[in-house]
């Protein structure tokens, strides 16, 4: 290993390579679909008041940070996005806990879960709006009945997979539960739990919207509404395209935590 | 002499759904201090039930295990080694001193040692991954010594290994043992194993097991696993315990 040999090199610099070919194909992606979109809405192919186009993107962008306080609708859609992400991260993995350390209650609660789970929120939007009101509570509720489910299931369904065999090791050690959770259930499942903050953060921001596009006055979800009221697609687009952003910024954060705890081993 | 662990007339059942399985069906059996004990029978004939009883992690249905003391300090090396694969080697080792809150510089000097002692020093800080599978049985076995129990249970463990690495290894197993002075249980599948290592020899019966038979090992030359092995002794042994076994295929 301390001599670099021509092979290591070698080896390296392919490594290198690819890595630079994958950023510069993605690049090349959505820079070509983008100069599509232009020169298609431009030369009149798409009817660009239906569509948009980047460049109308750019301006309805511009003037919403001018005249229309954007980064408002920005932070409040963030906002509500983290307090439903971190509600639904905490309660999640504690109920989760909780199922683990009682089997019991984890086969009775079983059925409940997997109907929860699946059941339209959209369809008790109404419904939340008359018991809590049309305010913020309502989205992060509606948010949290979106995230919350799936993070128990899945954060659950790895505590299960625990191979049985680390548990009788354990056991011959003489641990007690709460050992065997702290020193195997958790740092065993440190992948699978990161992997659930990944994919709540994401059911947060879509819960987050829904309900935003139900109740709300501010953030993005609002101005799509408001956008497709008036008929001004630019509006729609441009909060989308905005939205596309955040969701992923958001996973860059959870990537990086990630790479900073995570291990390979 | 009075034996560290007296085992009278155990029974196991298992229930299950679709009935009863008798596993153990009144085991009498005595263990001394400082012996290596091996338990060779059928397959399934409740070997590892019996470890397991013994070590708390199942119920008997009936009988008496008596330990000599209260105090007396259980190791069980299981068949796979289980080792955590987000644990480096030494934080491997350590697993059972933390679990007993017994964890102290002193302490983890010892596990260092140890470590050396059985050439994985250089893989102190490594991932279980990138060991062999004897050095992974090896440091499994570290990680039983290391809360520096009374006896030592053994469930084959040797039984993933090739051949050579085995015989290396059982080799190892047998001077790290009596180095360290410990008392052991060895369950095996492998006769040949069961002869060269230890001081007795306990055969079982078939499901549900009792002790059909105990044999001294004794040899006039008595050595080394290795060196046992190739005794007139080893091979009288390894001939009565077959017929005991009573395998037909
Ligand atoms: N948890 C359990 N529940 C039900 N039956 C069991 C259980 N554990 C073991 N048995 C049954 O008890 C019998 C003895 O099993 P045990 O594992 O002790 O045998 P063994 O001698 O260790 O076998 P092997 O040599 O294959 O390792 C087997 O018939 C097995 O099917
Ligand atoms: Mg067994």
């Amino acid at each position: 290993m301390s001599t670099c040999s021509i092979e290591h090199k070698n080896f390296l610099k392919k490594r290198r390579n690819k890595k630079i070919l994958v950023h510069v194909m993605q690049f090349l992606i959505i820079f070509c679909f983008l100069v599509l979109w232009e020169i298609a809405s431009k030369t009149g192919m798409i009817n660009s008041f239906l569509s948009s186009s980047p460049s109308r993107v750019v301006r309805t962008f511009l003037s919403l940070l001018e005249q229309n306080n954007l980064w408002n609708h920005v932070y409040i859609t963030v906002y509500e996005t983290l307090i439903s992400f971190f509600i639904a991260s905490l309660l999640g993995f504690v109920i989760a806990t909780l199922l683990w350390w009682f089997k019991t209650l984890a086969k009775i609660f079983d059925p409940y879960l997997t109907v929860l789970n699946s059941l339209p929120k959209v369809a008790l939007g109404p419904l939340i709006i008359i018991w809590i009101g049309a305010n913020m509570n309502s989205i992060i509720f509606m948010a949290l009945m979106i995230s919350l489910f799936i993070t128990i299931i899945n954060i659950y369904s790895g505590f299960q997979q625990i191979d049985y065999y680390y548990t009788t090791l354990l056991k011959t050690l003489n641990a007690s539960k709460r050992q065997i959770f702290v020193k195997l259930v958790v740092p065993g499942n440190k992948n699978n739990i990161i992997n659930c903050l990944k994919v709540n953060i994401s059911m947060s921001l879509i819960g987050v919207i829904m309900g935003e596009l139900l109740v709300s006055k501010e953030g993005l979800g609002y101005l799509i509404m408001y956008g497709s009221q008036v008929f001004n697609i630019n509006l729609v687009i441009t909060s989308v395209v905005l939205l596309g952003i955040i969701s992923y910024l958001m996973y860059l954060i959870v990537s990086l935590i990630e790479k900073k705890i995570v291990k390979n081993y | 002499m009075k034996p560290l662990l007296s085992i009278r007339k155990l029974k196991k059942n298992y229930q299950d759904l679709d009935g009863e399985v008798e596993a153990l069906g009144g085991i009498d059996l005595d263990v001394y201090e400082g012996e290596i004990l091996s338990i060779v029978g059928p397959s399934g004939c409740g070997k590892t039930s019996l470890l397991s009883i013994l070590s708390n992690l199942e119920n008997k249905s009936d009988g008496n295990v008596k330990f000599q003391n209260e105090t007396i300090k259980i190791g069980y090396m299981l068949q796979k080694d289980a080792l955590f694969p987000w644990r480096t080697i030494l934080e491997n080792c350590l697993l059972g001193l933390e679990i007993q809150h017994s964890l102290t510089e002193e302490s983890k000097k010892r596990v260092i040692e140890l470590l050396k002692t059985y050439g994985l020093s250089e893989f102190m800080d490594k991932y279980p991954s990138s060991l062999s599978g004897g050095m992974r049985q090896r440091v499994a076995l570290i990680r039983t010594l290391a809360i520096d129990p009374d006896i030592l249970f053994l469930d084959e463990p040797f039984s993933a290994l090739d051949y050579i690495t085995r015989i290396y290894l059982s080799e190892d197993v047998y001077n790290i043992i009596k180095k360290e002075g410990k008392t052991a249980i060895l369950v095996t599948h492998d006769l040949a194993e069961s002869i060269s290592l230890s001081d007795r020899v306990a055969v079982l019966s078939k499901r549900p097991a009792v002790v059909k038979k105990i044999y001294n090992i004794e040899m006039k030359n008595k050595s080394t696993p290795m060196e046992n092995r190739k005794t007139k002794e080893f091979n009288e042994y390894y001939d009565k315990i077959w017929r005991d076994l009573d395998v037909h295929l």
